[in-house]
Parts: structure tokens; C-alpha cells; sequence
């Protein structure tokens, strides 16, 4: 008897008529999945996808990322026309990459290039959750890898966000040597004396965490990312462990000493600059322009 | 209990026949020694017709086999004067990873593998060669130590993959395994990568940036074991079979993708029929890799390394 209130009966629904749905523009509005508090889309893209009730940090798209951290216009892009092949002939791969093209406007799931932070040239990776969960296969491991060599030859300085489900099953063995690449890349270039900085962003797991976005000379994460590398699920079923619930969070991974530091989305371009200038100052052999603004500095405070 | 895996099982049926005719034979007065004979040539052609053509799955049984030759047991054919190391100097010593040093045709060596029991108390004891973030830590401090000493290194690949637990994520597993990947990639010495049984993930890539990569016969190399691929990819674990066909995992794959160096022969039926035998193939192969390498400079090792993995991977418009 009691049960048949809580069931839902279809014929009593109220279902809005056509023109009602009409009345509120598709996308106008947006509910953060995680305190269900609805705002307007273009005030909570304005707040860089962060929650202005809860303060949860939604996925923000590569080039949504570009922008918000590159000074206007300074990003130039690198390697855009490579594409993914299917080495395994998975069925429906193709397929699905294609729809994912459509749906992000990009060719795979890394953005690669080079700009200004803050007036500081860096070499940039940025993955992408929305094109096949940010799965690395041959084509991301490329980008990166070439990404690091470009940061390499042109001496500056190279930083990854990292989003990602981890290695593509649908390349199998190629995507898991693509972890071996990048990180071959990596010790190239840190062995050249370059800086690496990885920021890990909701999700990283698998063999992006494993490689690459664990080998920053500073690691740090966004709040509440979820970081790690066997999947939650398959440690509960293999081994039968109870885990706390903010396992393979960003805060879990701060509290076993495996991050510099857990960084608000507002905060990282300012973090970001100073931490270049910092690094480019000690670059610098010659007596460089942010030297002697240095020495003004100083010869300011000593009186 | 000897285990027989699936696809040897008309083997198995036909020998049983033959021994049935044998003893009958043996225990009447009846001369069979012609039905006896033609039996035995056609369990000789049965044989080679399996053993020869043996799918995905077959190998992956073969590879997991009980009895398939571990770390140690080649470690034990293949060198002299093995001292085994123990410990990561943070926390503790993983026995699914051995390591040390050894004489290889009189040179010094340092060997690191993965280390499977072959009964369930060892097996426990060494978590089934599934590493903690513990064992990659003492791998990696060998290999430097073997750069330090100007030794080669060899490795061994053999795990189902990094350990799936609460205690490996806290201790920094994707770190531990991150950090091999490009300590190994920037160490002075000559690496050989030798896949005996199964590689499994990042757990057997820990140990597998080499110079040079090779692969027994009949082991496998993998992003994922078969069952995971299948409850991933159809949410459905018993897919296996079918999964291990489409991630092509076998030598012969990574071979055709130019991701290993050689094939290793295996003995018929696999590794685990002739172990001195196997120990015998896998010694051609790995002491033609050090000679070749130790003629190369520092640079030059680190130069064939980054060529060797820069050129993995299958692209549209490279």
C-alpha cells in the first residue's frame, strides 16, 4: 500500500507542454551536480566552472583552460592534424572518435602549444575529459611527447593539466608504451635542466597518473580531483578493502605527502606566473631586465 | 597435480588411448604394436598441429601455467654467484620483485624481475608478483646502483599488473612506477627487457624501459590483463577469450607493432616442459643484446633508448 506513494505512476506525471519548454532557452541554465544549486550557465562559465555555491570544480574544456590561464592571444597551437588510426581494428572506434570530434571541435583528447603566462613563455599540454575521457592513445603520447621536445629545444619551461580515464583500451599495448614515451621525453628534458609542472584535474587515473602527471618537478592538483591508478571499483572487488570516502581524492593523495600543494582554480594563473618568474630569474646567465628590477627592489627595501 | 590447459586436452585424451593399448598389449597376449604405432605417429602430428597454432588465449593459459618458469629459475640457469638485495629503504621489501647481482659469461650484471610463487604460501608471500610501490623503489635503486658500478642490467617482466590496494595507492604507487619509467630512461647503462610469463600494465612497464625489448614465445604484454579489457570494454568479465583475441597481446603482435626486439622460441608445449632448454634460447638472444650494447657510449645508449620508444605508436598524419 505504502509503496505505491513512492511509486512513480506515469499517468499522472505532469509532463510541461511544448510551449512551455519553450519559454526557457536550452542551456540557459545549469545545476552543479554536486549541491544541485541551479545558476545560469554564463555566470558559472564566468566563475571558470567553479561552483559560486559549493566551490566544486567542474571539468573545464581544453581551450576553456587555454583562455583562462594564457594571456590574450599568445597561445599558438602545435600538432593539431594528428589524428588517432585503429591499429587493433576495434569495431566502432572510428566511429566514436569522429562523434567525439563533432562534439569537442578537436582532432583528439590533448591540446598542445606555447604562450604567455603571466608574460612568461611556457610550453602547454592541456587534456581533455570530453573526447574519450581523455584516454591516452599513440596519438596523445605523440602530442606530449613532441610538447616536452619542443619545450627542450626552445629552453622554456613545459606544464601539463592533466584529465584523463587513463590508457586507451582500444589501442591496448600502443597505449600503455605511450606512458614509457612520455616519460622517456620527460627525463630528456628535465636532464636538459628544464622545469616540468603537472596540475592533475578531475578525473586522472590509470596510466596518465603513472606516468607523466606524477614527473612534474611540482605536482599539484585541483580540490576534490579524483586521483589515482587502480580504479576504486576494482580494488573493492579484488581485495575486499573498505576505503575511505575521500580515497584517491586530491586531499587524500595532499595527506600522503604525494602533492606540493591543492590549488583553487582562481589561484593557479598567479601561482602559475610566479612560479616562472621564479625559475626564469635563476634561467637567466646574463644581467637580465627582471635582474635589475631585482636589484631596484632590493636597493629600495635596504634604505 | 599436473594442470592441463584446455587446448591440450586431445593430447592429453590421445596419450591416455595409447597407454590403454599399451598395457593391454602388455597384459594379454595380443600384438597391438601396429594400432600402437599409427596412434603415436598421429599424437606426434597432433601435436605439431597445436602446439604450432596455438590462439591468444592458449598462450595466455601456457603464460599463466602453475609451473611456468619464474625470475628465479632463470636467474639460477642463466648466471653465476647471484646475491640477492632486499628493501626500498623507505618501508619495506616487496618479495614480488627479486633483485641483485651476478656474473652473465663472466661480466657483472645486476638482475631485477617480477617473482611469482609456483605454490599458494609462496605465492601469498610474494602477493602473486603483483608489486607494491615498495618493490619498483628497490628496482629502481639497483638499476642506479648498476649505473653507478657501470654494470648491465637485466629484467625480467613477469606480473599480472601493479597491486590493486588501498596500501599501494597511499604509499604513491603511480608515482613509484612514474618515476622508473624515466629514472630508467635516463641510466648510462645498457638495459635488456626480457617478457617471461605475463606483462601486465604498468606494473611489468616498470621494469621495461630497456634498450633493447624481448619476448618468450608464448608470454604476453598488455594495457590491461584479458578479463579486465572485457568487463571494461562489454561489461562482461567472461569475455576473456574474445578480449584476448582483440587487444592483441601476443609476441607476435608486439613483434608486428615494432614494440619488441626478438621472439624468444619456447620448447613445445611452452617454457615450463624444458626449462634449461628455454634457458638455452633466452641466452642466444640476451647475450647478443649486451654485446651489441656494450659497444655503445652513455650518449649513445640513451639516444637508441629514446629512438626506440619516441617511434611506438600508430598515427594519422605523423
Amino acid at each position: 500500500m505504502l509503496k505505491r506513494i513512492f511509486t512513480r505512476n506515469k499517468n499522472n506525471t505532469t509532463i510541461p507542454d511544448e510551449k512551455a519548454k519553450q519559454d526557457v532557452p536550452a542551456g540557459l541554465m545549469t545545476k552543479c551536480s554536486n549541491c544541485s544549486q541551479i545558476y545560469y550557465r554564463k555566470e558559472v562559465e564566468k566563475n571558470l566552472h567553479v561552483c559560486p555555491n559549493c566551490d566544486f570544480h567542474h571539468q573545464q574544456s581544453a581551450w576553456e583552460r587555454i583562455n583562462s590561464l594564457f594571456d590574450e592571444g599568445t597561445f599558438e597551437e602545435w600538432d593539431k592534424h594528428l589524428k588517432s588510426e585503429n591499429p587493433l581494428h576495434f569495431p566502432e572506434y572510428m566511429e566514436k572518435l569522429e562523434q567525439d570530434r563533432k562534439k569537442t571541435g578537436l582532432n583528439e583528447a590533448v591540446v598542445t602549444g606555447k604562450g604567455l603566462i603571466g608574460g612568461q613563455p611556457t610550453a602547454f599540454s592541456v587534456m581533455d575529459a570530453g573526447f574519450r575521457m581523455g584516454s591516452m592513445g599513440s596519438v596523445v603520447g605523440e602530442k606530449i611527447a613532441r610538447a616536452i621536445e619542443n619545450a627542450r629545444e626552445l629552453s622554456i619551461p613545459f606544464i601539463i593539466f592533466t584529465a584523463s580515464g587513463g590508457a586507451r583500451m582500444q589501442e591496448g599495448v600502443l597505449s600503455l608504451m605511450q606512458m614509457a614515451k612520455t616519460s622517456v621525453a620527460i627525463e630528456r628534458f628535465s636532464d636538459a635542466g628544464g622545469l616540468m609542472i603537472s596540475v592533475m584535474t578531475h578525473p586522472t587515473t590509470g596510466g596518465v597518473t603513472a606516468s607523466f602527471a606524477s614527473l612534474g618537478d611540482y605536482n599539484f592538483a585541483e580540490p576534490g580531483a579524483l586521483i589515482g591508478f587502480a580504479g576504486r571499483r576494482v580494488i573493492e572487488q579484488t581485495t575486499r578493502e573498505k576505503l575511505p570516502s575521500d580515497f584517491q581524492t586530491a586531499e587524500f593523495l595532499f595527506k600522503h605527502g604525494q602533492l606540493d600543494q591543492i590549488v583553487h582554480r582562481h589561484e593557479m594563473k598567479e601561482l602559475l606566473t610566479t612560479l616562472l618568474k621564479i625559475h626564469n630569474h635563476n634561467q637567466s646567465n646574463t644581467m637580465s631586465s627582471s635582474e635589475s628590477e631585482l636589484i631596484s627592489i632590493k636597493g629600495g627595501q635596504s634604505v | 597435480m599436473k594442470q592441463v590447459l584446455e587446448f591440450e586436452k586431445p593430447i592429453v585424451n590421445l596419450k591416455e588411448k595409447i597407454n590403454e593399448l599399451k598395457n593391454i598389449s602388455k597384459d594379454s597376449e595380443i600384438d597391438l604394436t601396429e594400432e600402437i604405432n599409427t596412434l603415436e605417429k598421429r599424437l606426434a602430428s597432433l601435436e605439431d598441429d597445436i602446439y604450432s597454432n596455438l590462439k591468444p588465449w592458449d598462450r595466455v593459459q601456457v603464460a599463466r601455467h602453475q609451473m611456468r618458469p619464474t625470475s628465479l629459475d632463470y636467474i639460477k640457469y642463466l648466471f653465476t654467484d647471484f646475491v640477492e638485495f632486499h628493501g626500498d629503504r623507505y618501508y619495506g621489501d616487496d618479495e614480488a620483485i627479486v633483485a641483485g647481482v651476478a656474473f652473465y659469461h663472466g661480466q657483472p650484471i645486476t638482475v631485477i624481475g617480477h617473482q611469482r610463487g609456483k605454490k599458494t604460501k609462496e605465492n601469498i608471500r610474494r602477493n602473486f608478483g603483483m608489486p607494491h610501490p615498495e618493490g619498483y623503489r628497490k628496482a629502481i635503486r639497483h638499476m642506479k646502483q648498476a649505473e653507478k658500478f657501470n654494470r648491465p642490467i637485466i629484467t625480467f617482466i613477469d606480473t599480472k599488473g601493479a597491486e590493486p590496494g588501498k596500501a599501494a595507492e597511499e604509499r604513491g604507487q603511480s608515482e613509484a612506477i612514474a618515476y622508473n619509467l624515466k629514472e630508467m630512461a635516463g641510466l648510462t647503462v645498457p638495459i635488456v627487457c626480457i617478457v617471461i610469463g605475463e606483462g601486465g600494465s604498468g606494473g611489468a612497464l616498470a621494469l621495461g624501459v630497456g634498450n633493447h625489448v624481448h619476448m618468450l614465445e608464448n608470454s604476453t604484454y598488455s594495457v590491461i590483463s584479458p578479463e579486465g579489457a572485457a568487463s571494461i570494454l562489454w561489461k562482461d568479465a567472461s569475455l576473456s577469450k574474445k578480449a584476448a583475441e582483440s587487444m592483441r597481446i601476443t609476441s607476435y603482435d608486439l613483434k608486428e607493432f615494432d614494440i619488441i626486439d626478438e621472439i624468444i622460441p619456447e620448447p613445445k608445449g611452452g617454457a615450463h616442459r624444458d626449462v634449461e632448454q628455454q634457458a638455452k634460447n633466452m641466452d642466444k638472444v640476451l647475450k647478443q643484446s649486451i654485446d651489441t650494447l656494450s659497444k655503445l657510449s652513455a650518449e649513445q645508449l640513451l639516444e637508441n633508448r629514446w629512438e626506440k620508444f619516441k617511434n611506438i605508436g600508430v598515427i594519422n598524419g605523423a
